[in-house]
């Protein structure tokens, strides 16, 4: 049904929100814009509180723009920054409790496998590092060791930003935060590595850079997903404040650490990059 | 597995299959019980995680899926993430159960206790057990404490008959358009779980309408109706305000949700009391096990000539604070025995009875041992005012 829901009844246009109205009218349901259009189209997320300068807000303005079905997607988050963006989208989201992502998005996305076994129902957790790889960790790895068909992107600041910059497992060794007085004493966690051996079939790490690049990579992690088991994408999104980031130099700082530890790397089993190639041909061909 | 290599199991009301349906007594265990029961609730996902003594229970639920009467199951990694699941999959539209016990309830319980909260209608077995040091396995049933403070409808199972009916009825109540809140059926580990009892069981081919996920207070997240709003904005980052009216209003329809599931528990389970003797002086006032051995004390008393009554609490939420005010307005004391060292039920029932004075605290027995009908006979003659001489054996 997906697109039913969206629609207004007849009589009801001017009864309806003028900012749900141009959604229906200009937003993306229904439609494919490619993400250098932004701006140009009623995004699904518009307004939200992060801070000025906020990579992750960035990134998430991205990843709406990149949804292949945004009127059949659900997307997950914990407590944390990015939430604060999540819950203002025109998407439905599901805040649960602390790191609790990945079993709730098993159990929702079971649901609907029994529920609409013939529709494509896009479950996607969007949520930091803290909530996946300290708190959450273990329902993280599980939903992969399970092969739950899901995508999981992890927004890493590298800290806990929402609660005043404490140290977190995804932050660098030696970083001087709260929590960590002397400094962290010991590595960020290869979370790559860690989704590749729990069973991911598609695995990405990126610093957002590139808006079409990211685009692609959320579009196939999504894909993918659907047929073949879970997906994940980990994305470098700086916090400015707590890592003291001037404003103006927030994308000059990505791009130095993906000349660092923020390499673009893409993973897929075989039969995803097959089902990609095909997808992306015949999505050459239309356009042509 | 395909629809048509389902059991064949025909769709009848829940007034039907609870109320009318004809019953075949069977001996079964408590843990048999609780799978009776899910064996005709058309349950859609059932999540597992092993915990002593609740384990049994969801071994055979996996049977059950097994054969598929139960469309989808797994073994969670642990029970944050079974609780986190269930929610997950209820909001997707799911009609979904668990079971827990002792240990395995406190580390799933940030994840149930804020099942009210987001309105997920779903079934939790909780067959007790020891919680904090030292540890133990058996049946002390401290845990159920902590679920009263949370919004969940609480059911307290006296023997494996409850535990069917408690937990067949939970899935008709829980998604109540009026109520739409969890129901815990909670029994006495070991003592329900693992021992035989007569239970009258339906017929197996018969279950519930599947779960109406449309019929509800509160949309499913499944992108198929026009969602209550598309969520815009997060009350949490509201200003303060806003942040604590919200909470706030939505705690109280939480809680009105609560105690209107009290119609529909009288409707299918006769009452949230059971009254033995209403014109007694004395009364023991007792949950779960306690109130079967409660119930024998009050046969011994009748033998004896003592004016005894019983009343049982088959519902501590929501708490029949009306009925227990009437049915205790002339009791001359009111004998409270427990499973727990807190004698969570006795301060119960001393808040909600205008003389609490004539309350007994005990007897207790805690650490999961038994419940001697000899300890609640002492409180009787105590309250009569019978000096009995105790004989000691060893």
């Amino acid at each position: 049904m997906g697109l039913e829901y969206v629609k207004i009844s007849p009589g009801f246009e001017k009864y309806m929100p003028r900012d749900y109205v141009d959604l229906v009218k200009f937003g993306p349901f229904g439609k494919t814009y490619d993400v250098m259009e932004l701006g140009q189209y009623k995004e699904l997320v518009e307004d939200h509180p992060m801070c000025a300068g906020c990579y992750m807000a960035y990134f998430i303005r991205v990843f709406y723009a990149a949804l292949p079905n945004p009127e059949d997607t659900i997307v997950l988050g914990t407590a944390g920054c990015a939430r604060l963006a999540l819950s203002q989208a025109a998407v439905p989201f599901v805040y649960g409790n602390y790191g609790d992502t990945n079993a709730v998005a098993s159990g929702l996305k079971r649901a609907l496998s029994i529920r609409f076994p013939d529709k494509h129902k896009d479950v996607v957790v969007v949520a930091g590092d803290g909530g996946l790889i300290d708190i959450g960790f273990g329902m993280t790895m599980h939903s992969w060791f399970r092969k739950e068909k899901f995508t999981t992107i992890m927004v890493d600041n590298e800290v806990y930003g929402n609660t005043g910059g404490q140290e977190s497992g995804m932050s660098p060794k030696g970083v001087q935060l709260k929590m960590a007085p002397l400094g962290k004493k010991f590595d960020k966690i290869n979370a790559v590595e860690l989704a590749k051996i729990a069973g991911c079939v598609y695995v990405a790490k990126l610093a957002p850079t590139n808006p079409k690049r990211i685009a692609r990579t959320v579009r196939r992690a999504i894909l993918a997903a659907r047929h073949f088991g879970p997906t994940f994408i980990h994305a470098y999104t700086s916090c400015n404040i707590e890592y003291s980031i001037p404003t103006r130099d927030v994308l000059a700082d990505a791009r130095n650490r993906e000349k660092k530890d923020f390499k673009f790397y893409e993973w897929m089993t075989d039969e995803v990059k097959e089902f990609l190639e095909e997808v992306e041909r015949k999505e050459k061909e239309v356009k042509r | 597995m395909p629809e048509q290599q389902r059991p064949e199991q025909k769709v009848v009301e829940p007034e039907y299959l609870l109320l009318e349906a004809p019953r075949e007594r069977k001996f079964i265990t408590g843990s048999q019980a609780f799978a009776e029961a899910v064996k005709r609730a058309n349950v859609d996902v059932a999540i597992a995680y092993p915990i002593t003594p609740q384990s049994e229970t969801m071994h055979l639920v996996g049977d059950l899926y097994a054969q598929g009467y139960v469309k989808d199951y797994y073994r969670a990694e642990e029970e944050y993430g079974a609780m986190s699941a269930i929610a997950g999959a209820v909001r997707g539209g799911a009609r979904a159960f668990s079971a827990t016990s002792g240990p395995g309830l406190l580390r799933g319980l940030e994840a149930i206790v804020s099942w009210p909260g987001h309105r997920i209608p779903a079934v939790l077995g909780v067959m007790t057990r020891v919680v904090n040091a030292p540890l133990s396995i058996q049946p002390d049933n401290i845990e159920i404490a902590y679920l009263l403070h949370s919004g969940l409808i609480v059911l307290h199972a006296e023997n494996q008959q409850d535990v069917f009916d408690f937990t067949l009825a939970g899935f008709a109540i829980s998604e109540k358009v009026d109520v739409y809140l969890p129901v815990v059926v909670a029994t006495e580990g070991f003592f329900v779980t693992h021992a035989k009892g007569y239970v009258d069981l339906p017929p197996d081919d018969l279950k519930l309408p599947p779960r109406d996920p449309y019929k509800a207070p509160v949309p499913p997240t499944d992108c198929e109706i026009p969602p209550a709003r598309i969520q815009r904005d997060a009350p949490v980052q509201k200003s303060n305000f806003m942040s604590y009216l919200i909470h706030a209003v939505w705690q109280q329809e939480v809680w009105s949700s609560n105690r209107r599931a009290a119609k529909w528990i009288k409707h299918y389970l006769g009452g949230l009391i059971e009254v033995v003797n209403p014109d007694a002086e004395v009364f023991i006032v007792a949950s779960g096990c306690a109130a079967a051995q409660g119930r024998e004390a009050q046969r011994y008393a009748t033998m004896e000539g003592l004016n005894v009554g019983l009343v049982k609490v088959k519902s501590l939420r929501p708490f029949p604070e009306k009925e227990l005010r009437e049915v205790l307005k002339n009791a001359k004391a009111v004998i409270v025995p427990e499973h727990n060292i807190v004698g969570w039920l006795a301060k119960e029932v001393k808040a909600v009875i205008p003389n609490s004075g004539i309350v007994v605290d005990g007897p207790r027995v805690y650490g999961g041992m038994t419940l001697p009908v000899e300890l609640i006979m002492d409180e009787i003659y105590k309250a009569f005012g019978i000096k009995k001489e105790r004989k000691t054996v060893v």
